[in-house]
């Protein structure tokens, strides 16, 4: 195990990112004010003025477009990172990632491939309101062709995000407003990756399986702490990767546990976690003693008042109610 | 003038018979890919070149073989044809065949042949121009001095993301060709229905991109002009419009079987006087260069190539069950089974 350096998860994915511009040359990174301006969340803070132009690209205000021209690019071999300045605004660019890039590898009987990162925050910052605030990785988990990855630590924003530059598919890559600042031990090693289609167990439990990914396994790691106080043993489950899905882990703690729950940020309705639960039921049907039951974010635009937003998102006090609530 | 002895170079017999098997090649090609289709051995929408081969077989004259990028929509058959694409795979592909050039699983819409920079062949109407401003950006990235000509139809010249692509391509001065095929036609509508300036090549007025109208019936004319703007793009990394007028003489796809819903049989005979193809071969006789006699053997050579075509792409079996599962990803199978 090499030594370990402790890093926000912004600047795990500066590192990142810096360190894969330096390895390869044929990386860049391209969206909006991300250069000379440094970039909305500051993710990309300091690398206009180390790499230039070339590899770090102001865009216009056009999010179909220069996806688009990511796509071609990585078609002819750049693998460019693309910043959406948030994932909301990637709605503009929905045909060229789900009707380009894709299907870019399938259609072409294997002869391309796009090895794109795009990468941004989804779901709620502050008080953004309805239209900058959107968990759309269910959305993109949908599509095949498509991986999708949502870390929920430092460490994981680093090894996943190196991955995604060394992938050679399209890498819908969500990070998360309420993560940028959460600190954690990152390795400090050039080579450290984490591996797709792997999820990891942060906490071990006996009595319930909580099911998450990105900001919310943060939420799940602390319900976990309370419902400890009340003599819950919760096993915290980090999902990371939505496609691909690492189903055998995810069924190998429910048959510890026997009971499940999924806790998302999207809308409750038709996301990411009803599928988790839906194939979760069918797989571990005989192992359960209680249905999954599923913790979402709530069925609406997301509101501007700063109490009615929370009201929106499952924080631990949601969480620990529902698992009060299955008895 | 320089210029002018470097053309009539051009238009030696054999480069003028050259063109003319090329566009004749393409004409008997498409009409077969016309029969295969209604005896059901090509599916789905299928959408022919007939009429518009000077367009394609200009331009690919002059481009680098092998080196410069093409890209355009679903009306894709002709461009692999003219780079260098086995005919056979090409036409195997169309049918939806394993010998095809991706196994079977693009179709008559989506033609690709990477090695040879034909970047495809794709069915959402304007959606491939970012792509093509994108082979343009990695060519100009790496340092190499490719040209990417990304064709575009009248319709497609309506969509956002041409704009986009417009402003970050003269933005980035990326060496990149925008050819609006204007057939005045998008699907059933007519150009004076959905474009409020059907001067489509003052598109590329507003961010600062030469931009030019020109002839696309005339092969030598297309040679002549597709020369000169490639060659501007390549020495000065820039961007360039070219509005090339065309006709298809066919229906919008092979789908569509009633063209008199949007244009009249007397509007189409007089298009037909402007076939390319009828063009060259007049001038041929007029000039000495190719007999009628010459000409009939060249069309029945070329119908018994397309046939052996045909008959060999339909001897290709259709792909294995099993290959569903390919080439989702490059390097994981997606969960199997319903
Ligand atoms: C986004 C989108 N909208 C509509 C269609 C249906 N459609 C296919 S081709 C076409 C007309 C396009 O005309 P044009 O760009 O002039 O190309 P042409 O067919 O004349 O070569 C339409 C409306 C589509 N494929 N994609
Ligand atoms: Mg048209």
């Amino acid at each position: 195990m090499s030594a370990t350096v402790e890093l926000s998860y912004r600047d795990a994915l500066s590192k990142a990112m810096a360190e894969e511009l330096d390895r390869d040359e044929n990386v860049l990174i391209m969206g909006e004010d991300i250069g000379r301006y440094q970039g909305t969340f500051r993710v990309t803070q300091g690398m206009f003025d180390k790499y230039g132009p070339r590899r770090i690209v102001d865009t216009p205000i056009t999010e179909a477009g220069f996806t688009g021209i990511a796509i071609g690019a990585a078609m002819v071999g750049l693998r460019p990172i693309v910043e959406m300045m948030t994932m909301s605004f990637s709605i503009l660019a929905l045909d060229q990632i789900i009707n380009h890039a894709a299907k870019v590898h399938y259609m072409t009987g294997g002869q391309a491939s796009v090895p794109l990162v795009i990468r941004g925050p989804g779901g709620a910052a502050k008080q953004l309101s309805a239209q900058h605030t959107h968990c759309l990785e269910g959305w993109y988990a949908h599509v095949p062709g498509l991986k999708v990855v949502a870390p929920a630590t430092a460490a994981d924003a680093y090894g996943m995000l190196k991955t995604a530059v060394r992938d050679n598919n399209p890498v819908i890559f969500t990070e998360n407003p309420g993560l940028y600042t959460v600190k954690g031990l990152v390795p400090d090693d050039l080579d450290f990756t984490v591996p797709f289609g792997k999820a990891q167990i942060l906490k071990e439990g006996k009595d319930l399986s909580l099911i998450g990914y990105s900001r919310m396994t943060q939420v799940n790691l602390a319900a976990a702490e309370a419902l400890a106080k009340d003599g819950i043993d919760v096993e915290v489950v980090d999902v990371r990767s939505l496609a691909p899905l690492d189903s055998e882990t995810l069924e190998a703690s429910l048959r510890k546990t026997h009971r499940g729950m999924v806790v998302y940020e999207d809308w409750k309705f038709g996301g990411f976690g009803a599928e988790l639960a839906a194939r979760l039921s069918e797989s571990c049907f005989d192992d359960l003693d209680a249905p999954i039951t599923r913790v979402g974010g709530l069925n609406v635009p997301t509101p501007y008042a700063r109490n009615l937003e929370l009201e929106c998102i499952p924080d631990v006090d949601d969480v620990v109610a529902a698992v009060r609530a299955m008895g | 003038m320089a210029k002018e002895a470097k053309l009539e170079h051009m238009e030696t017999p054999a480069q003028l018979e050259e063109f003319y098997r090329q566009m004749l090649f393409i004409r008997r090609f498409e009409e077969k890919c016309n029969v295969a289709y209604r005896l059901g051995k090509i599916g789905g929408y299928m959408h022919t070149y007939v009429g518009m081969e000077a367009t394609a077989v200009g331009f690919n004259a002059a481009l680098r073989r092998g080196w410069d990028y093409v890209i355009t929509a679903y009306r894709d058959h002709p461009q692999p044809l003219l780079m260098g694409s086995d005919p056979v795979a090409v036409m195997a592909e169309i049918m939806g065949r394993s010998g095809g050039l991706s196994r079977g699983k693009g179709g008559s819409m989506h033609v690709y042949d990477i090695e040879r920079g034909f970047f495809g062949g794709w069915g959402i109407v304007g959606g491939h121009i970012p792509l093509g401003g994108g082979l343009a950006f990695g060519a100009k990235y790496k340092g190499e001095d490719r040209v990417t000509v990304c064709y575009l139809g009248d319709g497609a010249a309506n969509q956002g993301v041409v704009f986009e692509t417009l402003n970050m391509a003269a933005l980035w001065d990326l060496p990149i060709i925008f050819a609006i095929e204007n057939n005045e036609f998008a699907m059933g509508t007519r150009l004076e229905y959905h474009a409020a300036d059907t001067q489509l090549y003052k598109r590329g007025e507003p961010f600062g991109i030469k931009s030019e109208r020109i002839d696309g019936m005339d092969v030598l004319e297309v040679l002549k002009d597709a020369s000169r703007i490639v060659d501007y793009v390549r020495k000065e990394q820039k961007p360039y419009v070219v509005e090339i007028m065309n006709y298809r003489f066919n229906g919008h796809g092979a789908a569509d079987n009633d063209r008199q819903l949007y244009r009249t049989k007397e509007e189409e005979e007089i298009h037909a006087k402007r076939d390319p193809i009828i063009r060259l071969e007049t001038l041929m006789l007029e000039r000495n260069i190719m007999t009628r006699e010459k000409m009939e053997a060249i069309d029945e050579e070329l119908t018994d190539q397309v046939e052996a075509i045909y008959e060999k792409a339909d001897a290709s079996p259709f792909p294995e069950a099993h290959e569903v599962y390919d080439n989702v990803y490059t390097d994981l199978e997606p969960e199997k089974g319903h």
